[in-house]
């Protein structure tokens, strides 16, 4: 296989396994009925995952720090949203407190 | 529930047209990227409207352009990916069936999944998951199209904050459902586990161990409703 072809696959068996993983979940619910104290943990996984996922984003890049720009930045966001701003001025003070910090030297 | 949004008005379509917007200049720069890091200019646009989930695009083109083996690098994608399943299971409805389930899987993301878990009723759910979801299809593309014919003009986005942008949208649509003792309780502590694997873990499961924080015992007694 050359190399153009070995990407191809590679992306398409991505994408497969992808929508396989989208998929799975509401075939399952429409075929399985779950007790009500099921379908509140798995409603409170989706939380869970995204609350981790806020998390290590924050904080990381890859395996290491993400440095104090976008934590601060992430913070600025959360304040303002804990206090019920807009969501247009929760979202732009994220990135503008990140933008503004990385501006003056702060990693 | 007192959230941002009453209804599925002016002001949500504009909160999603603001997330599409910052998905659409991140993929500006993963088109960049992968074109600047050597790859053909339609493999980030074949991925970004196959795949439809950056970060594990991000991953993909990061070890294979290292150098890495393409088993690995799709390896790592479905990793990272694999959360998704999680997110199915917990949207019944708001999909649909037949050919909307096929389609409404294809555009679930983590953006359209927290939109929609932000509304309070089903109806609102279902339209808020679609418009973000279908926002976020035609942004994401188009984004790393125009990128990848940028070249490599474009380098990160770092220096206008935006890598801020994705963990504040999801920490703003989560937080009326933190308020829920008993969520609020698993979440932490799955955080708390993703946080402290995540140096040593390959990306993706950190998010997905944080699914432990389920079996925190809360005080059932006092689960408090949302708001």
């Amino acid at each position: 296989m050359n190399h153009h072809t070995t990407l191809v696959v590679a992306a398409l068996a991505l994408a497969a396994g992808t929508f396989a993983f989208r998929l799975a979940g509401p075939l399952l619910r429409s075929r399985v009925t779950f007790p009500a104290r099921v379908e509140k943990l798995l409603e409170t996984a989706s939380v869970v995952l995204l609350v981790a996922l806020v998390a290590t984003t924050t904080l990381y890049e890859g395996h290491g720090w993400a440095g104090y720009a976008r934590p601060a930045g992430v913070l600025v966001g959360g304040v303002l949203a804990w206090r019920k701003l807009p969501f247009l001025v929760v979202v732009l003070a994220a990135a503008g407190t990140t933008a503004v910090l990385r501006l003056a030297g702060v990693g | 529930m007192r959230s941002i949004w009453r209804t599925l008005d002016r002001g949500l379509l504009r909160d999603i047209a603001l997330v599409g917007l910052a998905v659409g200049v991140i993929g500006v720069s993963y088109g960049a990227i992968a074109v600047a890091a050597g790859f053909p200019l339609w493999l980030p646009v074949l991925m970004s409207t196959l795949v439809l989930a950056g970060a594990s695009e991000f991953l993909f083109i990061g070890i294979v352009a290292a150098g890495g083996s393409p088993i690995a690098a799709v390896a790592a994608g479905l990793l990272v990916n694999a959360r998704h399943l999680p997110f199915g299971l917990s949207l019944p409805d708001v999909l649909g069936g037949g050919w909307r389930r096929l389609l409404g899987s294809h555009v679930m993301n983590d953006e359209s999944v927290v939109f929609a878990l932000a509304q309070p009723d089903l109806a609102r759910k279902r339209a808020a998951y679609w418009a973000c979801g279908g926002a976020v299809l035609v942004c994401w593309p188009t984004g790393a199209l125009l990128g990848a014919l940028a070249g490599s003009a474009v380098h990160g986005t770092s220096a206008l904050g935006l890598d801020a942008m994705f963990p504040a949208v999801l920490l703003a649509l989560v937080l009326p459902a933190l308020r829920d003792g008993a969520k609020r309780r698993s979440a932490l502590t799955g955080a708390v586990l993703a946080l402290a694997a995540a140096p040593f873990l390959p990306a993706g499961l950190p998010v997905l161990l944080a699914l432990a924080g389920l079996a925190v015992p809360g005080p059932r007694a006092r689960t408090e409703v949302a708001g």
